[in-house]
């Protein structure tokens, strides 16, 4: 028995791929399209409505209104946009920087990796929220700054975990045979050492995506990252969690999203990691 | 037949910190078009770093004094980017373990494919089709059909063939075998070991043979180099080194094939003859033969002063004081 050759029919096997593969997909289409089709504006408030009407499939507000009157459901597909806006491209930012930072340190190794995995230490070492604030007092609140803020920091990770790889790689046999047969240092890098780095960067990617997630929700908590009448789910849930009592589905819904999104991430991750591994037969 | 590469003097040293490790010491031999040599020697007698000084791929604390002169062109004196252009193209090296040489996440035929692209600037279609014909050439059977296949889909045999198609490939003068069958089973050896043979005499291949079998050198050699801790022991046509060793190294290794009507091997009651103490470490210094502490014959002289490399007949050449 021979696994199937191409990827997409051994992800096509995997159970648990295709649950949050439909999953996610749902999610990002009910969050691009969702705004649109709502009778509700994210800011409008309901004058007609109770403050703070329960979750009800008979009124309008199918998730409720919060203690202003503004429809959950809307907020939640609303801040879900601007939450996967930030995760996405500041996971992008931090994959190229990253994989190309550590890729070049982990092959060439000797003096290079070490100045260059210093700086990252060095990086490492900023504080963080200080940099954030920084960067906001200088230029202003923008959300592009958030993705460029969380990428620049997150490529850190990236970068020492490709490397880690790399130097594993450079090591195996296939990589000297590639040598003996004349390739350059660019070409080895490309097309020998970033296939084999797929497996460990696709699971790192899932795991950089949440994270992000819950970074801007923390920047957004402390009034550093979206702020209202925007909204992202960070906002959402710090809103919820102080009106938890009187409000508790303001909380549930932009939370339950929230965990269910990271979730169907992590799963897509290890699926990943199974299939990109091409010995492990589906 | 013409002198293909012709290696002089090659001695090798690494350079760390504390001190100067020398690895390989005065060795020389020539190559023809067409011919065989083999190279023997225990672990760690500097077999492989022969190899890696002739494809230029030494690590860069790697001190190479001596020449090597490959098809006219002495190589010690290439720049890097000119040693490139050679290897793969005009010189092979086709490594020990198959498992590990292929690249598991690139399908044969792009990892074939690749290194035509490389060196002739062919078009993807053309270094596919020109692989399949290699594939061919290495008895793969259903050739066409396996350059889709990853490497974990062949066997270890299928593999090593695979190797030497990629090898070949560019049409090189010299191959270099670094002890292409020891990771494969005995059957596959002998198959492998016929397949070279076969193709060094279809495409006129010098072919540098590593291994540490003696039995496999009888059967392929036309040459022999008997190396230990880095310096030439004996060295000459290998029919009559190998019936008659002069050297006492020579005669040790041979004396530890295992024979089920050996004398010795009977004698200790079936267990393996071996030669009494530790092969000599990389770097180790004496100031007599390095093989004198675990010689048979060793006298006082042996001990004070380095036999030199001397002609003992008509291309057979060994160092010893007491052959």
């Amino acid at each position: 028995m021979h696994a199937p050759h191409s990827l997409l029919a051994r992800f096509g096997q995997h159970r648990g791929a295709m649950f949050a593969l439909a999953a996610l997909l749902l999610i990002v289409l009910a969050l691009v399209f969702g705004p649109l089709l709502s009778p509700h504006a994210v800011d409008s408030i309901d004058f007609d409505g109770d403050w703070a009407t329960a979750p009800s499939l008979v009124n309008a507000h199918w998730f409720g209104t919060d203690s202003l009157g503004r429809d959950v459901l809307v907020r939640t597909l609303e801040g879900g946009r601007i939450s996967l806006l930030v995760a996405f491209a500041a996971t992008l930012v931090s994959l190229s920087i990253g994989v190309a930072y550590g890729a070049v340190a982990g092959y060439f190794g000797g003096a290079i990796d070490e100045w260059m995995m210093r700086a990252v230490d060095i990086l490492y070492a900023l504080p963080f929220l200080f940099l954030v604030i920084l960067l906001m007092v200088l230029f202003g609140r923008n959300l592009v700054l958030v993705f460029v803020a969380i990428g620049a920091i997150n490529w850190l990770d990236m970068a020492r975990v490709v490397r880690g790889q790399t130097l594993a790689l450079r090591e195996r046999e296939f990589i000297t045979a590639a040598r003996t047969h004349g390739m350059g240092d660019a070409a080895i890098l490309w097309r020998h050492i970033l296939p084999n780095l797929a497996g460990v960067v696709m699971v790192t990617v899932t795991l950089t995506i949440p994270q992000v997630i819950l970074t801007e929700s923390f920047l957004s908590f402390l009034g550093l990252g979206v702020q209202e009448p925007a909204t992202s789910w960070g906002t959402l849930i710090n809103q919820g969690a102080r009106e938890m009592e009187a409000t508790p589905w303001a909380l549930l819904f932009p939370a339950s999203l929230m965990a269910l999104t990271l979730l169907c991430f992590n799963l897509l991750g290890d699926a990943l990691r199974d299939v990109l591994d091409p010995r492990e037969s589906a | 037949m013409s002198t293909l590469l012709d290696v002089r003097g090659l001695s090798l040293s690494y350079r760390t910190r504390q001190q100067r490790l020398p690895v390989l010491h005065d060795v020389g031999f020539t190559l023809a078009a067409g011919e065989t040599l083999g190279l023997v020697g225990e672990s760690g007698s500097g077999k492989s770093q022969i190899a890696l000084a002739l494809m230029g791929l030494l690590p860069i604390n790697a001190e190479v004094q001596g020449s090597l002169v490959f098809e006219g062109c002495e190589l010690t004196t290439l720049k890097p980017a000119e040693r490139r252009a050679l290897r793969g193209a005009r010189m092979g090296l086709i490594f020990q373990d198959p498992m590990t040489s292929l690249n598991p996440h690139l399908s044969i035929g792009l990892q074939l494919a690749e290194v035509l692209e490389q060196h002739q600037g062919a078009s993807r279609a053309a270094a596919l089709a020109e692989s399949a014909r290699m594939l061919d050439a290495v008895r793969i059977p259903e050739a066409a059909r396996r350059l889709k296949q990853y490497p974990h889909e062949l066997s270890g045999g299928q593999r090593q063939r695979v190797m030497i198609a990629m090898m070949l490939l560019a049409r090189p003068a010299v191959l270099i075998a670094d002890e292409p069958t020891t990771a494969l089973d005995v059957t596959v050896q002998a198959e492998i070991l016929k397949l070279l043979a076969t193709l060094q005499r279809e495409m006129g291949l010098a072919l540098l043979m590593i291994s540490h079998d003696l039995g496999v050198m009888a059967d392929i050699a036309d040459e022999l180099l008997v190396l230990y801790a880095g310096r030439v022991m004996e060295q000459g046509a290998a029919k009559t080194l190998l019936a008659a060793p002069k050297h006492p190294y020579t005669q040790a290794l041979l004396a530890c094939r295992p024979r089920l009507d050996s004398p010795l091997y009977l004698a200790q009651g079936l267990r393996l003859p071996g030669i009494a103490g530790l092969p000599a470490r990389v770097g180790e210094r004496s100031k007599g033969c390095v093989f004198a502490p675990r010689c048979a014959l060793a006298s006082a002289q042996c001990s004070q002063e380095a036999p030199l490399l001397r002609a003992h007949a008509e291309n057979h050449r060994l160092a010893c004081h007491r052959a």
